[in-house]
């Protein structure tokens, strides 16, 4: 199993670490020729737009739509939420439009309202996910055959899946709990 | 009002906030990326446009700060307000060394970071801000190992080099992130019964030389800043070893900003791949003028500044 991260900006050797310590060796990806002959694809968190101005400018957000039809998984947290949503709310740069949601930028306010919190995601089983949330985004509305996955206590939606795109609002990446990349892992292969 | 909404909406749901996890997680969310000196929303938003992940607002860059002399303080609130406005990735500021009040200042007002900085001039030259006491994270300068340990131990979620502000020269960053990264060569190789003895010569705190010598890096994000001009200038310092990079006068003082800018936050990406480093570097107009270190009075380095 071939998983690329995405290395433009962010937190990408933060994924690269977790996906090791699953026994999978994860290459970065910063130019189109680097997604051939992956199975998966992890978009980190970092600043959104940052990321999509260094994937317009080098061509990689058509490629990562064509690798996508071809069957790549897409996994993104925070900044890879916002960037693999339909809809975004900056007109400076175009999302990927993988997912059916339309998600809300900076949602819960600045760097002082960023917070942590226990999150129940029944996919991963009883025990809750430790979320860490980085000025962070939210999914406003999620269409389709869009699954929502966790939610906070008022409702609103932080983790959502679609076939073989998941994407999270906050970041795994930061903790030590590999359940997310391990799901992401069986969504790849296919074993679920 | 926003705030104690969002203070009874923690309570209730069990949000926690301003804890280690995300005050140094919004460092390492920055990394790879460049943070731009600007002092107006004009600035601002050509520093977002060209990709850079957050913005350092200022009143004067560190160059003009050089020139005009005098006393440097933190930037008046309006402009920093205003800046927060233009755009939307993150904005930081800076305080004075130990001056805590404008850090409470600069926390009331919102931003996302503050660097207690040495650009500015110091207000107490004996203690930094004790950083712990805030909700808002801090990045803090430093040129070698130990000095980068006392201000983690402080609590700054983020560390940068110094290298030496407003000059255009990267000789200074390069020899500060050069002194961090073989310190912690040297100290992942130093036997556990000589860790004390080196605590002891670094002036650092035992337990941060020690978490150091079994994890083999710093527990926090560490950016590359002072006299970083050129795209090449970025990419040197990311094969170094920095995270990151902050170009203060690189930008603004350049002939060609905006071209400039998004050159180097493609020279930060694409740090590895002289192909690219060298396509951006084209047709950029001029760099700012550069200072030779050993022109400057000894008293006029702002590196200096701290300890």
């Amino acid at each position: 199993m071939k998983i690329g991260v995405l290395a433009s900006q962010g937190a990408f050797i933060e994924h690269i670490e977790k996906l090791r310590q699953l026994g999978v060796e994860a290459t970065p990806v910063r130019i189109p020729e680097e997604l051939e002959g992956l199975d998966g694809l992890i978009i980190p968190g970092g600043e959104s737009t940052s990321i999509g101005r260094l994937m317009r400018d080098y061509k990689l957000t058509r490629a990562i739509r064509n690798r996508v039809k071809q069957g790549m998984s897409v996994f993104g947290t925070c900044a890879g939420m916002i960037l693999m949503a339909g809809k975004g709310d900056d007109p400076a740069f175009e999302p990927l439009g993988l997912m059916d949601i339309a998600v809300r930028r900076n949602a819960f306010g600045r760097q002082l309202e960023s917070f942590e919190t226990e999150l129940n995601v029944p996919a991963l089983g009883e025990k809750p996910f430790p979320g860490v949330f980085i000025r962070a985004p939210l999914v406003e509305k999620v269409n389709g055959t869009v699954e929502v996955l966790a939610r906070l206590a008022d409702g609103t939606i932080v983790a959502a899946r679609d076939g073989k795109m998941l994407a999270l609002a906050f970041h795994p990446e930061l903790t030590d709990d590999l359940r997310f990349h391990q799901y992401f892992l069986e969504m790849v292969s296919g074993r679920e | 009002m926003q705030k104690e909404l969002n203070s009874r909406r923690s309570e209730v749901m069990g949000m926690e906030t301003g804890t280690w996890k995300v005050k140094s997680g919004l460092a390492q969310m920055l990394k790879g990326g460049v943070i731009m000196d600007v002092v107006t929303p004009e600035h601002a938003r050509i520093a977002e446009e060209a990709g850079a992940c957050a913005v350092m607002a200022l009143e004067r860059v560190p160059a003009d700060i050089r020139a005009a002399g005098g006393v440097a303080r933190m930037a008046d609130p309006t402009i920093i307000e205003a800046i927060m406005k233009t755009v939307s990735v993150p904005v930081m500021a800076k305080c004075r060394i130990g001056h805590f009040v404008e850090a409470q200042v600069l926390e009331a007002l919102g931003v996302d970071y503050i660097d207690e900085s040495e650009v500015l001039t110091p207000a107490d030259e004996a203690h930094h801000v004790w950083k712990h006491d805030f909700k808002v994270p801090f990045v803090c300068g430093c040129r070698n190992l130990g000095e980068a340990l006392r201000r983690i131990g402080e609590g700054a979620a983020m560390i940068r080099t110094k290298g030496e502000a407003g000059t255009g020269n990267v000789v200074e960053a390069v020899r500060h992130m050069r002194a961090v990264m073989d310190a912690i060569r040297e100290l992942v190789n130093t036997p556990q019964e000589e860790l004390m003895a080196k605590a002891k010569e670094m002036g650092a705190p035992f337990a941060l030389v020690e978490e150091l010598h079994k994890t083999g890096k710093l527990p926090v994000v560490n950016f590359a800043a002072g006299g970083i001009a050129t795209p090449a200038d970025a990419a040197l310092m990311m094969q170094l070893g920095a995270d990151g990079v902050f170009v203060g006068s690189g930008v603004f003082k350049s002939t060609d900003p905006s071209a400039r800018a998004q050159a180097i936050v493609k020279a930060t990406t694409h740090y590895n791949d002289p192909k690219i480093v060298a396509e951006v570097s084209k047709n950029l107009g001029e760099a700012m003028p550069g200072l030779d270190i050993k022109q400057i009075p000894s008293d006029e380095l702002l590196a200096s500044r701290g300890w």
